[in-house]
């Protein structure tokens, strides 16, 4: 085994995953497909959405796949950053606005 | 830029490419499954020709342009063009076989070729369906090629052309600078024309090829993408759109290898094999003569200098028995092919 968390190799095996519980497996892939195919947005449009949520969740995997996903369908790199960039900003701004709730707590319990 | 010929590149001689083809490079990454095994799965090896309709004519490797993914490593530099009296053997050929019915006209730049207004004429005498791969910039790049589009309307040639992309950035990284530029301008002259509207018997089609290591997306939503902003950038129409995968030939198998993409892109394609689209190649239903006249299963294998598998390898000799009967040269690049959706100069196959 190697003796690392991720490898990129490991991102051509997401399909043998139903080796362990494949009906789970076969529900997920088929919902997955649905949810990437053309629809009231464009498969174009999902792949920008997704490369972003992938930078939220920093799944190195997801990452890689929809950073190609996303330059193959036509965004370039302006725009792949402009995407990263609202994540972030959506990652910058949840932490901030609990902000907020740390505001409340001490006005709370400050004399 | 320079052709890889004119820099004496070792991957200007096809034997070197083949051998990359088929054994990888010395960090190869993976051992590739051959093509013929893949086939032979599919119950398709050996794989024989259909009914031949496309004749297709490679008029010589000299363009304007130095694309950096193009397998023909073509270029100002290449001097092989077609003779005369080759186009009058291919004519020959063409009169005694009316099951070509399509006479598609590549290069380089085809037009480059001072017989090719002539040959475009003699085919419409045989009453052929002519197209023309036009590059585009070839129309606006010289005065003496202006009247391009109405030459091509008069004679009814259908206009396949490249243009990588509807935004200049990604079509100038491959195919040089101003290049979207100048063929904007073309499309423009040849909507000017009458070509590409939408009632219009003018068929102008466009090919995508990815710029770089990838595979073109689905080629009906990008259509719909070239088409929206096309038209609402430039006013332009066309037909389709053809989605076109590049092969691991020439300029563009340099490119793999000098950017440490080979493996990976074969791994794709290998991975991304489509039986349908493997019985439907181009191939199955075409001929590929080359400027001095030798005959190839297609343009690619013609780049590799893979002849057809006939006693006779010279369109002087042309056999249709022989060629109906004779099965197809197959290697690695045809991968390229049969990924996804298949790819063929008509873009997808299935
Ligand atoms: S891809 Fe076409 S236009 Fe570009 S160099 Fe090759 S033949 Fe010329
Ligand atoms: S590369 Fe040529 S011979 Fe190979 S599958 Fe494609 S069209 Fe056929």
């Amino acid at each position: 085994m190697a003796n690392h968390y991720y490898s990129e190799e490991d991102l051509g095996k997401f399909s043998s995953i139903g080796t362990f519980q494949k009906p789970l497996a076969d529900k997920f892939f088929a919902w997955y497909g649905e949810v990437f195919a053309e629809g009231q947005l464009s498969a174009r449009e999902k792949s920008l959405i997704a490369l972003a949520v992938a930078h939220a969740v920093q799944c190195p995997y997801c990452i890689d796949a929809y950073s190609a996903d996303a330059f193959e369908k036509g965004w370039n790199e302006a725009q792949l950053m402009e995407a990263v960039h609202v994540a972030s900003a959506i990652k910058g701004g949840a932490a901030l606005v609990h902000g907020v709730q740390m505001m409340n707590k001490v006005k709370a319990i400050a004399m | 830029m320079k052709s890889l010929k004119a820099n004496a590149h070792l991957l200007a001689d096809s034997q070197q490419q083949l051998s990359i083809l088929e054994n990888g490079t010395d960090t190869n990454m993976y051992a590739l499954v051959p093509f013929q095994q893949k086939l032979e799965e599919s119950g398709l090896y050996p794989l024989l020709p259909l009914t031949p309709s496309v004749f297709q004519v490679n008029v010589g490797k000299m363009c304007n342009q130095v694309c950096r993914h193009c397998h023909v490593d073509a270029g100002p530099d290449r001097k092989e063009i077609m003779t005369r009296q080759t186009m009058e053997q291919c004519l020959q050929v063409l009169a005694q076989q009316p099951g070509y019915t399509i006479v598609d006209i590549t290069g380089g730049a085809p037009e480059m070729n001072p017989d090719f207004r002539w040959f475009v004429e003699q085919v419409r005498l045989l009453n052929r369906h002519v197209i023309v791969r036009c590059n585009l910039t070839i129309i606006v790049s010289n005065k003496k090629y202006f009247d391009l589009p109405v030459f091509f309307r008069e004679h009814v040639v259908e206009v396949v052309s490249s243009l990588p992309f509807y935004q200049k950035d990604r079509t100038d990284r491959q195919r040089g600078d101003g290049v979207f530029d100048d063929s904007i301008k073309a499309l423009q002259m040849l909507n000017g024309v009458g070509y590409g509207l939408e009632e219009s018997p003018l068929r102008l089609n466009l090919v995508y090829n990815p710029a770089g290591a990838f595979l073109p997306p689905g080629q009906a939503a990008l259509e719909q993408e070239f088409r929206t902003a096309l038209y609402k950038d430039f006013g332009i129409s066309f037909h389709s759109l053809y989605a076109i995968t590049n092969l691991p030939i020439s300029r563009f198998l340099d490119y793999l290898l000098e950017s440490g993409n080979y493996e990976k892109y074969m791994q794709k394609l290998v991975n991304a094999y489509n039986p349908a689209a493997a019985a439907n190649v181009m191939c199955r239903t075409t001929l590929s003569v080359s400027w001095n006249g030798y005959l190839h299963d297609c343009d690619f294998n013609q780049m590799l200098d893979l002849r057809c598998a006939v006693p006779q390898h010279h369109i002087a000799d042309y056999d249709h028995s022989a060629m109906l009967n004779r099965s197809i040269v197959v290697n690695q690049h045809c991968y390229g092919c049969t990924a996804g959706a298949g790819s063929s100069c008509g873009g997808a196959v299935v």
